[in-house]
């Protein structure tokens, strides 16, 4: 930190100033005050600026930002405009577990280095993806809703749920978190296989080469994957017929894994048995279709959400910063 | 079918034919519990079944009835229904009764003791539905600290766009995790929860040598190490209100408590205080002192997950309950220990 802060020091002997740092991020008080202890922050969201103004000042700023924090997703995209208005930058530091909004071959081409939150999120998403698993096939949420009515008094039994020992389950991306998933769904009996780039040595779980092969196979199909361009609607119509009517499908990667459309109308038609969905491919708008579904579990991209992994996040994210103002290797590159 | 095939089957029938013969037919069994169509089947296939609910008498006049009859029935099954406790009234009503089988997940409406007395055999679910009830305690675990019923409320009343962010959740891994009742359940839901980082104490009568959790004498020092407390019990004059105001003192205003045991396991006017002035942090709760009424303050608080007495219902373990209820009474009538044992 004295070091990043000397390296910026004035030829007049001033005291050192902080590296500037383009923060575009909402950040709660504790990350705030952490950064402004060791950065210069230009605050994208406190500046009430449109982005572009926002950037193309920042970029002719006497001392412009080498590095920035960039927001998952929402409307920001790192790409050759981003990159253009603010040609000082060397470094992007991601706070999302995905990239996919960020041009990555862009960023290599002009030399910017990109890391990602890493670990950071992955139990707290492995644990969401197989507490919307239960949910689903044990109605949790819906008899919820059926005794806060007070309909239990009224009507009595509940429809039945499905076991969860047993069912086989296609994992779609056996990264960090898909891994993380199969180990806690192992521990409740249910059977393992996976779709991935590549199969994985590494682990004894069946690999099946394609997203189709592995639908048929399974009983519960889970989406871990990042989102780009080969993944996008890698769930598709086919594939949610190959996983038929006592399917069910869990979604914890980004909305467009799945093509949205096809699924309501799944789901309408009776053609899968239910779904688990984190993401949907224009948050915050969610098709109002699925809001009359009982056999569906919808939460509001929640998956990284807990006060845990919010204080993990700020360390790691600033270890990421500190390794690169002090000419080390990120702690998480991204790379092609 | 070849003939050595025909033969058995030939002298199978005739072995039943004759004890039928024997007995005046397919022995006698007294049903009280409504069961689906194959269950019914099932039992009419082998015995006499004298169905309480399909009677439509009250309960006094059909047990009368049933011990009245020329083959009385010498055995029972009964699923746990609410105002139908197997006691010294009931079995004095019906002395021809030699076995009870239970299809309830617990036997705290049987009075073991007078069972044992009258020699009265018992048998319970055995393990039939401790995966089912499991997997429901580690959902409603994940569902309080990770808020999905609530974020769910959140979505489908349309405020994601209108509001924008959720209330930040717990983190499972590293939760301490305290369950009350180590038997086929709670063993499970040990199981389970270790993948994903909890770490496990327990409170059970006596401790559990074959586990390598750490076992806590009392209820209130588990509670008073514990992030999260989980009622896996049985219900009987020991563990009433297991979980009174002083343990849910212990557990404090981080903690939460899930129960799938039994409603009368806590104390449930203590809870619903203990949760309105924020003395503890939330509940998971499937079972209630007085079903089907969940205490009204109950049903507008954010951070508690309420099910229906739910736990057992999926349709994999009704077929297995089934088969596993037959095959209890099988031992039964065929002089054979029984394949799950309930002793007081």
């Amino acid at each position: 930190m004295a070091s990043a802060a000397a390296a910026t020091a004035t030829a007049s002997g001033e005291p050192p100033s902080l590296p500037t740092l383009l923060l575009i991020r909402r950040v709660d008080a504790s990350f705030a005050a952490a950064l402004r202890e060791r950065f210069s922050v230009l605050d994208f969201f406190a500046s009430g600026e449109p982005l572009p103004a926002f950037l193309a000042a920042a970029g002719v700023a006497p001392d412009p930002p080498r590095a920035a924090i960039v927001m998952g997703g929402g409307p920001v995209r790192v790409d050759a405009a981003f990159l253009d208005a603010v040609p000082s930058l060397r470094c992007i530091v991601s706070t999302a577990a995905g990239v996919d909004h960020i041009d990555l071959h862009e960023c290599a081409r002009r030399g910017v280095a990109v890391a990602n939150s890493g670990r950071v999120y992955s139990a707290d998403v492995a644990d969401h993806a197989v507490g919307l698993l239960i949910d689903v096939l044990r109605r949790v949420s819906a008899a919820e809703r059926f005794v806060r009515r007070g309909l239990w008094p009224v009507q009595g039994d509940y429809p039945l749920g499905s076991k969860l020992g047993g069912k086989r389950v296609g994992i779609i991306g056996l990264g960090n978190i898909g891994s993380l998933i199969a180990k806690r769904l192992e521990a409740f009996g249910c059977v393992i296989s996976y779709n991935s780039r590549k199969s994985k040595d590494s682990v004894s779980y069946r690999y099946i080469p394609n997203v189709y092969d592995l639908a048929s196979e399974s009983d519960v199909l889970v989406v871990a994957c990042a989102l780009n361009k080969e993944t996008r609607h890698i769930v598709n119509k086919d594939v949610l017929e190959a996983l038929g009517k006592d399917g069910v499908i869990i979604n914890i990667g980004r909305g467009a894994n799945i093509d949205e459309v096809e699924l309501i109308r799944a789901l309408k038609e009776g053609r899968i048995a239910g779904a688990g969905l984190d993401v949907f491919e224009n948050e915050s708008e969610v098709p109002t279709e699925l809001f009359s579904m009982d056999n569906v579990v919808m939460t509001p991209h929640v998956a990284v959400c807990t006060s845990e992994s919010r204080s993990d996040l700020r360390d790691h994210t600033i270890g990421n910063l500190e390794a690169f103002f002090s000419g080390k290797p990120l702690l998480t590159p991204v790379l092609l | 079918m070849s003939a050595a095939m025909s033969l058995n089957i030939a002298k199978e029938v005739s072995a039943v034919v004759s004890s039928a013969m024997a007995s005046g037919g397919s022995p006698a069994l007294l049903l009280i519990r409504r069961v689906d169509a194959p269950f019914a089947a099932a039992l009419r296939q082998r015995f006499r079944v004298l169905d309480f609910f399909a009677s439509g008498e009250r309960l006094p006049a059909f047990l009368a009835a049933a011990a009245a009859a020329p083959d009385p029935p010498r055995a029972l099954v009964i699923g746990g229904v609410a105002g139908v406790p197997v006691d010294t009234a009931f079995l004095d009503a019906v002395p021809s009764l030699g076995c009870v089988v239970s299809t309830a997940a617990g036997v705290d409406y049987i009075d073991l003791h007078e069972c044992e007395r009258r020699g009265v055999v018992v048998a319970n679910s055995g393990s039939v539905y401790s995966a089912d009830v499991a997997d429901h305690a580690v959902g409603l675990l994940i569902d309080v600290l990770r808020r999905v019923s609530a974020a769910e409320r959140f979505v489908r009343r349309g405020l994601w766009p209108v509001q924008g962010g959720y209330p930040l959740g717990s983190k499972l891994g590293g939760k301490r995790v305290g369950i009350i009742g180590l038997g086929n359940i709670g063993s499970f839901i040990a199981k389970r929860l270790e993948a994903f980082g909890c770490v496990i104490s327990y409170n059970s009568r006596k401790p559990k040598d074959s586990f390598s959790y750490k076992y806590y004498p009392s209820v209130h020092d588990l509670a008073a190490e514990s992030d999260v407390l989980v009622v896996a019990c049985a219900l009987n004059k020991e563990t009433r209100h297991i979980v009174n105001k002083d343990v849910l003192e212990a557990l404090g205003k981080d903690g939460i408590i899930i129960n799938i045991g039994r409603g009368a396991n806590i104390d449930e006017a203590e809870l619903v205080k203990a949760l309105k002035e924020g003395r503890i942090a939330g509940a998971g709760l499937d079972v209630f002192e007085n079903e089907p009424k969940v205490p009204a303050e109950l049903l507008t608080m954010e951070n508690v997950v309420l099910t229906p007495h739910i736990a057992v219902l999926t349709s994999e373990s009704r077929s297995d309950v089934r088969d596993h209820t037959i095959g209890n009474l099988d031992a039964f009538f065929s002089g054979k220990p029984l394949l799950t044992p309930a002793l007081p």
